[in-house]
């Protein structure tokens, strides 16, 4: 677990005179699921954006994947994958269209694709339904899909901004035993949320306020530190002190 | 290339796979340009009119069956001495009303001058116009060519008109060039802006962004499909307009098709600015159809002339880029001009594209600073 696979040196991300990132400092490794909290317009999405290669740090140290983010944009997002909280298929393609198009993007060859996409298939349970349209699958499936495909190049990395949004408790439980099984083979997983009870399945959370870490530690030190019977209460005492 | 050519494939699966897309793509041409040839059509044919003769001579009779077998007019009526010419109107079953005067033949070869009066409906001014100006110019005719050939006018100075590069004056002319600049910029500024918005709306843009896929490749790949698809609707226009409308190609074809790949360049990277300000489909459509479908149909010179626009329209026109497209293909098609006639619209599309362009590039990478 001490290989590092995301670095981060004193970023700083400013709008005009508005500070979005102020000097972050954390480091993420390998197989870990990195929560990543804050309230809306904490900074997060700006941080993780820039982790992401979408955009460019004012200034700091950023090395993601072992490449530089700067220099090696090309390469980081070769080795890492992205799912948008609007969840990220494409409602008028099949399941199958799908995974090709994706697979087409980050190079992976027909042969490789067609192993990969039975063992998805059947891991999932999807293997009739391959040819639906996404559209017409229900919203944990489409979920699934998204983090499955997401995941399907074998990234060193799994972004995940706000992936549960709009589903029950039950599909969001299952969510995360995909995630849990992600990370089981060595995929780093790099996850906002808005919802507590995710920040408990995390190995470490880090929780950002007006663009600082105000906090970074497992769930169970953060609750210790903080005197807090659960992460709800850490995240508001945290959001109370800054005020 | 193997990337690019995945993207294709997905983007023609959107398009192929969108109803809307599709009508828009491949009915709205030909049912614009039938539509625009056949149904809405300015020029006058089989009008009904009606004749009051009151010498029965053969001039007269001349002269009817001149204006009947000239295909503009058909007889709806006949009327007598003592009729009442304003109740034919009235009850609206002809057009126009041609009467002769009592003794015409003699009095035309006794005094060298006689009138015909044209009565004309001019509760629709244009065709009233049209009417008469057709039934004057074939009285004219008649009489310089048939009747007057021997005699000696003192001191006249006619007229002679041609109507060069229209001899006909047929609409469809000028809707031809004119369907073609709208179509083609609907196609490629409309879909290739509401295809890229739709990304954006999806989240699915961010995901391609943070995919090893540049940026250029990203917007290649949403443009090439339109691109494709503007061109062969460029081909069908001007297949349909020669071929089922007559509308000549005097110029060289290859000249053609670079003036509307050019425009097509121009049309989709304006789709590309668009697509830069709309957050979604919606304000991507609202934009295209106020801002340059409208606009396209008033103010290019394709519907009404620009010589007779108040100097503001004049100047507003002159910043919408079909109306330089149109000029280059009228010349093109009609007088079979080459480039040296039409360097300067070429120009102003260029620079146009170029802007667009520019303005683009711009924006993108405001939105990812």
């Amino acid at each position: 677990m001490d290989e590092k696979v995301i670095t981060v040196k004193n970023l700083v991300k400013k709008f005009g005179s508005f500070l979005a990132n102020d000097h972050l400092n954390f480091e993420v490794y390998r197989g870990e699921i990195f929560g990543f909290l804050g309230a809306n317009g904490a900074g997060k999405t700006t941080a993780m954006k820039i982790l992401c290669g979408l955009s460019s740090p004012t200034s700091g140290e950023v090395n993601v994947a072992g490449y530089d983010i700067y220099t090696e944009t090309e390469k980081v997002k070769r080795n890492i994958g992205y799912m948008s909280q609007k969840f990220s298929l494409y409602e008028d393609m099949t399941i199958n269209e799908n995974i090709r198009f994706f697979s087409g993007v980050y190079g992976i060859s027909p042969k490789d694709r067609k192993e990969k996409q039975e063992i998805l298939l059947r891991d999932l349970g999807l293997e009739s339904s391959k040819n639906t349209l996404i559209g017409s699958l229900p919203l944990g499936w489409k979920q699934k899909l998204a983090f499955s495909i997401a995941i399907f190049h074998d990234p060193r990395i799994v972004f995940l901004d706000e992936p549960t949004g709009g589903v029950d408790p039950i599909t969001r439980r299952k969510f995360w035993d995909l995630i849990y099984e992600a990370a089981d083979r060595g995929i780093t997983i790099f996850v906002t949320t808005h919802y507590m009870d995710e920040a408990e399945y995390c190995n470490r959370v880090s929780i950002m306020n007006c663009g600082r870490i105000e906090a970074l530690d497992t769930p169970d030190n953060l609750k210790q530190q903080f005197g807090a019977k659960n992460m709800d209460e850490v995240f508001l005492k945290i959001a109370r002190n800054s005020e | 290339m193997k990337q690019f050519i995945g993207f294709l494939r997905k983007e023609f699966l959107h398009i192929f796979r969108d109803p809307r897309t599709m009508i828009i793509i491949f009915g709205l041409p030909i049912i614009q340009l039938l539509l625009f040839g056949k149904v809405i059509n300015t020029d006058l044919q089989d009008s009904k009119i009606a004749i009051l003769d009151q010498s029965h001579d053969n001039t007269t009779r001349e002269i009817t069956s001149k204006l009947l077998s000239s295909g503009y007019f058909v007889l709806g009526e006949e009327l007598l001495p003592g009729d009442d010419v304003e109740d034919v109107f009235r009850k609206g079953k002809v057009k126009m009303v041609v009467t002769f005067g009592t003794n015409f033949e003699q009095d035309l070869e006794r005094d060298g001058k006689v009138d015909v009066q044209l009565l004309a409906d001019a509760s629709d001014p244009n065709t009233a116009r049209m009417l008469t100006n057709y039934a004057t110019g074939i009285i004219n005719d008649y009489v310089k060519k048939g009747k007057l050939q021997n005699l000696q006018l003192p001191h006249q100075i006619g007229t002679e008109v041609r109507m060069l590069y229209n001899e006909g004056l047929k609409s469809v002319y000028m809707f031809v060039p004119g369907i073609m600049a709208m179509i083609l910029m609907l196609i490629s500024a409309m879909m290739t802006s509401i295809s890229i918005s739709r990304e954006k709306e999806l989240g699915t843009m961010e995901v391609l962004l943070a995919s090893p896929l540049r940026p250029i490749q990203i917007v290649l790949g949403k443009v090439t499909p339109y691109l494709l698809l503007s061109f062969i609707n460029a081909v069908t226009i001007i297949v349909l307009g020669v071929f089922v409308f007559g509308v000549p190609i005097k110029g060289s074809i290859l000249f053609l098709m670079a003036e509307s790949f050019l425009f097509i360049l121009m049309s989709l990277s304006l789709g590309i600015l668009i697509s830069t300000i709309a957050p979604n489909q919606m304000v991507a459509m609202l934009i295209s159809v106020l801002a340059l479908m409208l606009p396209t149909i008033l103010l290019s010179g394709f519907m009404f002339p620009i010589a007779n626009m108040p100097f503001p329209l004049k100047i507003l026109s002159s910043i919408m880029p079909p109306r330089w497209f149109i000029v280059i293909i009228k010349n093109i098609m009609l007088k079979g001009t080459g480039i040296t006639y039409v360097w300067k619209e070429t120009l102003i599309l260029m620079f146009m594209t170029f802007v667009f362009i520019t303005l683009s590039i711009k924006n993108f990478k405001t939105r990812l600073e």
